[in-house]
């Protein structure tokens, strides 16, 4: 196991090597010197723009402002917000813990939706459930999660007045009154990622059944004489949900996206709300740095996909 | 395991259905899962004439502002009513979508276009370019995609703006980008095509008979790899739909004065509660305009599908 892990971890170090190359290429490569407000404000005299030009090394080769930013990156000097005069990492930090707290619980709701509903509709496919199952996750992943949100703001906010559709952060309430606002103020925006994710879930999860459903040995648990309670939960659904974890980790760049446009919609003070202030306010390094972080969100949770998947399908690890 | 047949028939029919079906019960079936995707493409195909044609028919221009009626439900004058400044949603809705369409398509053709390049790339010259191509790919996939498109939309959208125009500017920008973001199913697809067809029989002869390995590729290999990747490309229509409506709800895709269904759809959200029909409209036609692509790639695949011989 131990190298397995090794290795999977230098499949992943240097992918975030090139996500950052590529991050900074497209900077580099973006007109008009991004970096640079402060220089080229016209309210800074000539000499003094070329001093600091000289100083944060503008004029230098591409690869040299590479690596420059990269060493500082890891050394966790992230810069300095333009438009919140705080350091990025701080403001990072802030909110990272939310865009967690948010997108976990929607997850969790995802597999308690897409693990059920899957294999139920897999043990008899076209049956009634299953027709029904199908249409509405069809529904689920062709539902855009900012309109899905609207609608839920429509209906138990405005119309029903049951839900807040501001999130707030700073709740003054205490003990199990701060849970519940807590949980009050988080049900629209979990059931909005949730009920997406669970959506395609599903799908995965039906189909991976339905391929091992049909492989020789649980034909021959079937002939054994074992219950067939105990041949689809302990021979069929263990082996369908291996392919399901490759599959969940593949769509968490799209989890990541879903999350930007639910904490837009409603306000949640997480990092992908933070990414679109920055972007209206022009406030660079808090951009590349939110990018940045969202990538290597991306790749950590697929390192724990791979881990996983080893774990579940010991054959992968000795390979 | 995704590839692996089936032991027998009756192992199927026994592990998936409790009892065994009529061939007429089981056509009817059939007949059924693709009357689904038969009622999307039709549908579809009306929305796409709509979008087309529409302004023809309701020659209403989109930036008519009239405040003495502002925020309208929907009436004869106005049938999906009007906005905050008294324009016409219908006129602006079909304006937009026409937009919001001609993205999809073209994003889903530049995704399968460097897709195919490089899958059949990597597929055909394998070893170190191979390799190589494929890390790319895999690099591509784990990128974080909006927080990407939203960077290189904040980055390059003033200059390009500025050299085609607002409106075509951004919809190169757009187009380039999402296609940019979603080749890489078809890269992997076209790729393990080329692996297992390359080695096939007819490929042989035509090796055989002398032909250049472009023409392998080309008229031999290609067209027999093309089943899946047309499937993944009809989705990647509802995905590049999807992208460029979240990016235009953000604000920061195309601007105001182009009312796509997603910018619609952004200026509505402040005014939810006394104009609901607003948002309404725009996020059903995406809805509608998704599922429908949805539902046709679904009954492609079925149809399509060379490991489904029921």
């Amino acid at each position: 196991m131990v190298p397995f892990i090794l290795r999977r971890l230098s499949i992943a170090l240097p992918s975030l090597l090139g996500i950052s190359a590529v991050l900074f290429t497209i900077l580099a490569l973006a007109p008009g010197d991004p970096f640079a407000e402060l220089a080229n404000n016209p309210n800074v005299p000539a000499d003094v723009s070329a001093m600091l030009r000289l100083q944060f090394g503008l004029d230098d080769p591409v690869w040299q402002r590479y690596f420059r930013w990269l060493w500082a990156m890891l050394q966790g000097d992230w810069g300095f917000s333009f438009a919140s005069r705080i350091d990025v990492d701080t403001l990072i930090w802030q909110r990272v813990p939310v865009t967690l707290a948010v997108i976990g619980a929607s997850q969790v709701l995802a597999l308690a939706i897409a693990l059920p509903v899957g294999v139920i509709s897999a043990i008899k496919p076209y049956s009634r459930f299953d027709r029904i199952a199908s249409t509405l996750t069809f529904v689920g992943f062709s539902l855009p999660t900012f309109f899905s949100g609207l609608l839920l703001i429509m209906l138990f906010s405005i119309k029903l007045d049951w839900l807040p559709f501001v999130y707030r952060a700073d709740i003054s309430a205490t003990g199990a009154q701060w849970w519940w606002e807590q949980i009050r103020q988080s049900i629209m925006p979990v059931l909005v990622l949730g009920l997406f994710q669970g959506a395609s879930w599903t799908r995965y999860v039906r189909s991976s059944m339905l391929d091992v459903a049909r492989l020789d040995y649980v034909t021959t648990a079937r002939s054994k004489g074992l219950r067939e309670r105990v041949v689809i939960l302990k021979h069929v659904v263990r082996n369908a949900l291996i392919p399901v974890v490759t599959l969940v980790a593949l769509t968490m760049p799209h989890v990541f996206g879903g999350a930007i446009v639910t904490e837009q919609i409603f306000r949640i003070p997480g990092i992908g709300s933070l990414l679109i202030d920055a972007i209206l306010k022009n406030d660079t390094p808090v951009i590349m740095a939110v990018t940045f972080v969202f990538a290597c969100l991306v790749i950590t949770f697929n390192l724990i996909a791979d881990l996983l998947y080893g774990f579940l399908d010991p054959r992968i690890s000795f390979r | 395991m995704a590839f692996s047949t089936p032991a027998s028939p009756s192992a199927e029919s026994i592990a998936l259905k409790r009892s065994p079906e009529s061939p007429l019960r089981e056509t009817w079936k059939r007949f059924r899962r693709h009357n689904m995707a038969a009622i999307s493409l039709s549908v579809l195909f009306a929305l796409i004439l709509l979008v087309v044609l529409g302004p023809v028919f309701w020659p209403v221009a989109i930036d008519n502002i009239d405040f003495s009626a502002r925020l309208q439900g929907p009436s004869l004058l106005h049938p999906f009513g009007t906005d905050d400044l008294g324009q016409d949603l219908l006129a602006r809705m079909l304006y937009g979508g026409r937009i919001s369409l001609a993205v999809g398509f073209a994003a889903m053709f530049t995704a399968i276009f460097i897709g195919v390049l490089i899958g059949s790339l990597a597929g055909m010259l394998g070893g170190l370019v191979d390799t190589a191509l494929m890390w790319l790919t895999d690099l591509f996939l784990s990128l974080p995609l909006l927080p990407l498109l939203l960077l290189l939309m904040y980055l390059f959208r003033d200059s390009l703006k500025a050299a085609f125009g607002p409106e075509v500017g951004v919809f190169i920008m757009i187009v380039v980008v999402i296609g940019g973001l979603s080749w890489m199913p078809v890269a992997r697809l076209v790729r393990a095509q080329f692996f297992s067809l390359r080695e096939k029989e007819f490929v042989e002869a035509a090796r055989a008979l002398g032909a250049s390995k472009a023409r392998q590729m080309l008229r031999h290999i290609l067209p027999n790899a093309l089943g899946p990747v047309i499937v993944t490309g009809t989705i990647d229509v509802a995905a590049a739909i999807l992208a460029e409506s979240t990016l235009s709800f953000l604000g920061l895709g195309f601007p105001p004065d182009v009312p796509t269904w997603g910018r619609i759809l952004f200026d509505s959200k402040d005014f939810l509660d006394i104009a609901p029909h607003w948002a309404m409209f725009p996020g059903l036609a995406i809805f509608l305009a998704v599922l429908t692509i949805n539902f046709i790639g679904d009954g492609l695949r079925d149809a399509l599908d060379p490991r489904r011989v029921l």
